[in-house]
C-alpha cells in the first residue's frame, strides 16, 4: 500500500448512535457489511454522505459516523441526485426500501436509473411495510395476508430487477441479508463502478413478514432455490452443484448434470454485460411465489453497463461553457445586448 | 445592404409623452417577436417603457379564433413608465379574432392597423363576427381612426424577387407591420436591421426577406397618402438615469439575481426545478449560465426539483427552485423537510391563477397563504415579493441572500404578470450589489471541540457543515433533533424548545431587513395605500394623481411580507384608514388584520388581469370622499 494514511476500520464508521431496529432485524447485517466495506475501499468518513427517505431501512444513516440526510419517504434519490450533481468527488450512499424506493418514490427511482448519477443504491427489501406495521408492500407476494390485506393481496409485485433493467440500470444485483462476504463484495463492486449501482437485498423483518425470504435462506433448501451467478461461469446450482441451465433459444431450461448426454460446456455461462441474458435472467421471477421448484431465483451481478454518469456529463459541459475562463459578475450582469444612456 | 431612405414628405408630427400599443395576431403570426423588435427600438432610442404579453396557454389554439389570439401589449413614453397600460391607443390587428377581443380596450378614437387579408370569410366566420359581416364594412368602428392594410399582399409583392416560398414570404407580414410602426412613431429600424442579421446568421435569405418586410413597411407608411394625411408622432426619450441598461422580463432577472448571489457569496449556484408555466424561463435562463458555473437539474417532477436542490444545499451549492402555484403545493412536504434541517434554499414561485390548474398564463397574487402558512407542523419560512421586472432581480438576490445568511429556506414570491414584464434595468456595478456571506463551519481536527449540528450564533442561526470537511461528519434529517447535537430526540420539552428556536430564528430576520419606508406620499395622513408584489405600478401611478388631485394619500410597498419590517405597525397607525389592493380575496389584509389588529379597506380583483391605475385611482377617490 502506498497510503501512507491510517486506514480506517468498520469501526471508525460506527457513528455514536445505537441502531435502534429490532432483535434479529436483517439492517443489522448490512449495517454492519457496509462499514466494513467502506473501510474496505480505503474511504475517509468525511468524503461519504449517506443519504436515505423513511421506513426501519431509512435509518441507517444515523449509523454511520459519516456525513447523512435522512430525508422525507420516497424521495432519497432526489436528494442524493442533486447532491451528487452539485458536489461529483463525493462518495454518497442511498439507503432504502420496498416501500420508500418503489412504491411513492417508484417516479423518482425509474428517473434516476436511467440517468445513471454514481449512486450506490441499496434497496433493504423486506416484502413488508415495517414501520407502519405490516401493511402491505409492493413487493408483497399475491394472496399475502397482511393488516390491509385481510382477504389475501390482490397486487401483483414489482419485479425490482427487472423494472431496473427496464429504466436503463447499468449495474443491477442481488444479494440477501444471510450473505454476509458476499454482500460486502457486491457493495465494493457496486461503489466502484462508475454510474448507478442498485443492490437489492432481500431482508428478513423477523416482525412483521419473518421467513419471508426462507425459501433462499434456509440452510436446508437454499441449494436447489438459489442460483448464484458469477461472470464467465456456467449457470449450475442444487445440494450437489449437480443442476445447470441452458438456454434453448430465450427460453431456460434446466438440465441435469448427472445426465451423461449433458456436458457442462453447454451450459449457458454467465456474462454481467449481456442485457438480454439478464432480462431472460430478471425474469426467474416470474411466478413470484413458487420458490421450491424451477426458476431458482438468482442473487450476484445481474448486468453491468459501463455507460456515462449523469454528473460526469453535467461538469463537462460546465467546463465546455468555461474554456475561455469562468464568466465574470460583470458580464453576467451586463448580457448580451444593451445601451447606453448618457 | 438595406435601403435606409428617409422621409422626404412634409408630414405633420405630433408629440406624445407616452402611448400604449397592442400588437394582437393569431398565435403563429409572430407578435411576440414583433412586440419585442419594436420594444428594443424604443428601448435604445432612450424612452421608459413596459411590456407585457398576453398569450393563450394552448400552443396552437385553433387559427383565427378568439382562443387562439395572442398579444403583446407596451406601453413607452418620455416619463417614468411603470406598467404595460391600461388602454391601448393603437391596436395591430392581424386578423378579425385579434380586433374582436381588444376593440373594448382601445382608446376612444384609438387608432386602429389591420391586415384587410385577416378579415375574409373565413376568418369572419372562426372570429364570431359572422361570414358578411365584416367591422371593417359596418361602420362600427367609426369612432376610431382605421387603416386597412392588405398586408400579406402586399409583403408578397415586396418579396416576390426574393425567391422565397410563399410560406416563408407570408410569414415576413408581421415585419411588414413592425415597419409601419417604426415610421408611424418616427423611430428607426435599424436595431432590428441588427437583430435580424444576429438571428439568422446562418440563413441570409430569411434574414433578407425580413429586413426587406420591415423597410417595406416603413417605405408604405411614407408614401401612402392615408399616413402622410394623418401625419406621425413622436415620443421622445425619458429623462433615464444615466448608465448602460438592458431591457429584462421578470422571470430572466430573477434568473441572473439567483447567479449573481451565488457569485457575491462565492458558492455554486444549482437549480432543481421542473417546467411550470410562467415560471419555466427561469429554469432557461439559468440552463444557459453554465459559463457562470450554474448547474441546472430538470427533474422528473416538482417533489424532486426541490428535493434535488436539498440535497445540493447540504452539499454546500447555493440551491434554488422555481416554480408556480400547483408546484409550490407539491413542494410543502420538502420545504418542512429544510425547515427543519435548516438549510438555505430559494423558492421563485411565480404566482398565476389558481386553484388547482386555475389560470396558467394569467397572473394572480393568492399563493401568499401557502407561501406563509402552506407546510405542516409549525414551519416559519420567510417570504419575500418583487415588485417590479427589474425588482425581481433584486428579490431574487435579497432572498438568496437571506437564506444563505439565516439557514433557512426563503419563498420569493412574483407572478406571471412580472414574470412576462419587461422594462429597462439599469446594469448596476458588482460592488453595489449586497454581501452574501455563508455561515461555515470550520474543519475540526483532533482535539478540536466537537461540531455541533445545532448550535447557533446570536440570530438564531446554525453553521452550514459542508460535506468532504474534515470533522464535520454529521447526521440531519426530517426527525425532530436534539438541541445543539442534533442527534433524533422525542423529548417532549426539547420539541418546544427546537420549534420555538426556528419560529425565533425566522422572527429575528426583522432585525436585518431595512425599515418600510413610504414610496409616496406624506408620512401621516387620510389614506395608506399598502401594496405587494406587481400591483406597485398601478398604486403607484394611482397615488399619483390622487396626490395631485389634492387628497391626503400615501403608498408604501411591501418587499418582506414574513417577517414583516419592524416599523410596518407604527406606519399603518399614521393613517385613518389603510387600503389593500390585491389580486387575491384579501390574504395580505388578513395578515395585516391578524398581526397590527387594524380594520383595513379590502379592493380585491381576480380576473386573471393585474389591476389598472384607474382602478385603484377610482377606488383611492371613494375612500377619501367619505373621509
Amino acid at each position: 500500500m502506498t497510503d501512507t494514511l491510517t486506514t480506517l476500520t468498520a469501526k471508525d464508521f460506527t457513528s455514536n448512535q445505537e441502531p435502534k431496529w429490532c432483535a434479529g432485524c436483517g439492517d443489522h447485517a448490512v449495517l454492519q457489511q457496509l462499514k466494513s466495506a467502506m473501510a474496505d475501499l480505503n474511504l475517509k468518513t468525511e468524503e461519504v454522505v449517506v443519504v436515505s427517505g423513511i421506513g426501519c431501512s431509512s435509518r441507517l444513516p444515523y449509523y454511520v459516523a459519516t456525513y447523512g440526510v435522512h430525508g422525507i419517504h420516497g424521495r432519497a434519490l432526489p436528494v442524493a441526485s442533486g447532491l451528487k450533481a452539485a458536489r461529483p468527488e463525493l462518495n454518497v450512499w442511498v439507503a432504502t426500501g420496498d416501500g420508500d424506493a418503489l412504491s411513492i418514490g417508484g417516479n423518482h427511482y425509474i428517473h434516476t436509473i436511467r440517468r445513471n448519477p454514481d449512486l450506490n443504491v441499496i434497496l433493504l427489501n423486506n416484502e413488508i411495510y415495517g414501520l407502519t406495521k405490516g401493511q402491505y408492500s409492493p413487493t408483497s407476494k399475491i394472496g399475502q395476508r397482511t393488516v390491509t390485506s385481510p382477504n389475501g393481496l390482490i397486487d401483483y409485485p414489482i419485479n425490482t430487477i427487472a423494472l431496473t433493467l427496464g429504466a436503463g440500470g447499468t449495474f443491477v444485483a442481488r444479494v440477501t441479508d444471510r450473505d454476509g462476504k458476499f454482500m460486502r463484495e457486491i457493495f465494493k463492486r457496486g461503489a466502484r463502478h462508475r454510474g448507478t449501482s442498485l443492490i437489492e437485498i432481500y431482508q428478513n423483518c423477523p416482525i412483521f413478514n419473518d421467513n419471508a425470504f426462507s425459501a433462499f435462506t434456509d440452510r436446508e433448501r437454499k441449494a436447489d432455490t438459489t442460483l448464484y451467478v458469477e461472470h464467465g461461469q456456467p449457470l449450475v446450482f442444487g445440494k450437489e452443484s449437480d443442476k445447470g441451465i441452458r438456454l434453448d433459444g430465450f427460453k431456460p431450461v434446466v438440465v441435469n448434470l448427472n445426465d451423461a448426454s449433458v456436458s457442462k460446456n453447454d451450459l449457458w455461462i454467465h456474462d454481467e454485460g449481456d442485457f438480454n441474458k439478464a432480462n431472460i435472467l430478471s425474469r426467474f421471477f416470474d411466478n413470484p411465489n413458487a420458490s421450491e421448484d424451477f426458476p431458482p431465483r438468482p442473487f450476484g451481478i445481474f448486468y453491468v453497463e459501463d455507460r456515462f454518469t449523469y454528473e460526469d456529463a453535467l461538469t463537462a459541459q460546465v467546463e465546455k461553457a468555461q474554456e475561455n475562463g469562468e464568466g465574470t459578475l460583470e458580464a453576467l450582469l451586463a448580457g448580451n445586448s444593451t445601451w447606453t444612456i448618457k | 445592404m438595406t435601403d435606409t431612405k428617409t422621409t422626404t414628405r412634409q408630414v405633420n408630427v405630433t408629440s406624445k409623452t407616452s402611448v400604449t400599443v397592442l400588437f394582437a395576431g393569431d398565435s403563429g403570426d409572430g407578435m411576440q417577436l414583433t412586440g419585442t423588435q419594436f420594444a428594443n427600438t424604443v428601448a435604445v432610442y432612450g424612452s421608459d417603457l413596459n411590456t407585457f404579453p398576453n398569450f393563450p396557454s394552448e400552443i396552437r389554439a385553433p387559427a383565427g379564433t378568439i382562443s387562439g389570439v395572442s398579444g403583446f401589449q407596451m406601453q413607452f413614453g418620455s416619463t417614468a413608465v411603470y406598467t404595460p397600460g391600461a388602454k391601448f391607443d393603437v391596436l395591430i390587428a392581424m386578423n378579425a379574432a385579434a380586433l374582436k377581443s381588444n376593440i373594448d380596450k382601445l382608446h376612444h378614437g384609438g387608432i386602429i392597423i389591420t391586415d384587410t387579408d385577416g378579415f375574409d370569410a373565413k376568418n369572419l366566420k372562426l372570429s364570431g363576427y359572422g361570414e358578411g359581416n365584416s367591422p371593417l364594412e359596418d361602420g362600427s368602428l367609426q369612432d376610431y381612426t382605421l387603416f386597412e392594410i392588405p398586408v400579406v399582399s402586399l409583403t408578397r409583392a415586396a418579396l416576390a424577387d426574393t425567391g422565397l416560398s410563399v410560406k416563408n414570404i407570408d410569414r415576413c407580414k408581421n415585419m411588414f407591420i413592425l415597419g409601419i410602426l417604426y415610421w408611424l412613431y418616427s423611430l428607426p429600424i435599424d436595431t432590428t436591421v441588427k437583430t435580424l442579421q444576429t438571428k439568422f446568421k446562418n440563413k441570409a435569405d430569411i434574414a433578407e426577406a425580413n429586413i426587406k418586410a420591415v423597410q417595406a413597411g416603413y417605405n408604405f407608411g411614407d408614401e401612402t397618402d392615408m399616413f402622410a394625411q394623418f401625419g406621425r408622432f413622436e415620443v421622445g426619450p425619458a429623462a433615464m438615469k444615466k448608465g448602460t441598461y438592458r431591457r429584462v422580463t421578470g422571470n430572466e432577472a430573477a434568473a441572473i439575481g439567483l447567479a449573481a448571489a451565488s457569485k457575491k457569496a462565492g458558492l455554486k449556484l444549482f437549480l432543481g426545478s421542473y417546467p411550470i408555466t410562467p415560471a419555466t424561463e427561469i429554469l432557461q435562463a439559468l440552463a444557459n449560465m453554465k459559463k457562470w458555473g450554474v448547474k441546472t437539474f430538470q427533474a422528473e417532477d416538482e417533489i424532486a426539483g426541490v428535493l434535488s436542490s436539498i440535497g445540493a444545499s447540504y452539499g454546500g451549492a447555493l440551491a434554488a427552485t422555481s416554480t408556480s402555484g400547483p408546484g409550490l403545493a407539491l413542494k410543502s412536504e420538502a420545504l418542512g423537510l429544510a425547515v427543519i434541517m435548516e438549510l438555505p434554499l430559494v423558492v421563485m414561485n411565480v404566482q398565476r391563477g389558481g386553484p388547482s390548474t386555475g389560470l396558467p398564463t394569467k397572473p394572480e397574487q393568492s399563493d401568499l397563504f401557502i407561501a406563509m402558512y402552506g407546510r405542516h407542523g409549525d414551519a416559519p419560512m420567510p417570504v419575500i415579493a418583487a415588485y417590479s421586472p427589474v425588482d425581481c432581480f433584486y428579490a431574487a438576490y435579497e432572498a438568496a441572500k437571506i437564506a444563505v445568511e439565516h439557514m433557512t429556506p426563503v419563498i420569493c414570491l412574483t407572478d406571471g404578470y412580472l414574470a412576462f414584464s419587461s422594462e429597462p434595468m439599469l446594469i448596476p456595478s458588482p460592488d453595489s450589489l449586497l454581501e452574501v456571506k455563508p455561515v461555515f463551519a470550520k474543519p475540526r481536527n483532533e482535539g478540536d471541540d466537537p461540531y455541533l449540528p445545532y448550535k447557533r450564533n446570536q440570530l438564531g442561526v446554525r453553521e452550514w457543515a459542508v460535506p468532504g470537511t474534515k470533522g464535520l461528519e454529521h447526521r440531519v434529517g426530517g426527525l425532530e433533533k436534539a438541541n445543539e447535537t442534533g442527534n433524533v430526540s422525542h423529548d417532549p420539552l426539547n420539541h418546544q424548545l427546537m420549534t420555538d428556536l426556528r419560529m425565533e430564528k425566522v422572527a429575528r430576520i426583522a432585525d436585518c431587513i431595512p425599515l418600510q419606508t413610504i414610496d409616496n406620499g406624506a408620512e401621516k395622513g387620510d389614506l395608506l395605500v399598502l401594496g405587494w408584489g406587481s400591483t406597485y405600478g398601478a398604486i403607484k401611478i394611482a397615488v399619483d394623481r390622487a396626490l395631485k388631485a389634492g387628497h391626503s394619500v400615501a403608498h408604501a410597498h411591501l418587499r418582506y411580507l414574513n417577517p414583516f419590517p419592524k416599523n410596518l405597525g407604527e406606519i399603518l397607525r399614521n393613517y385613518k384608514k389603510v387600503l389593500i389592493p390585491e389580486n387575491n380575496c384579501g390574504q395580505l389584509l388578513l395578515m395585516i388584520r391578524d398581526q397590527f389588529l387594524i380594520e383595513p379597506v379590502a379592493f380585491n380583483k381576480v380576473e386573471g388581469l393585474p389591476f389598472n391605475e384607474m382602478e385603484i385611482e377610482a377606488k383611492i377617490t371613494d375612500i377619501v370622499k367619505e373621509l
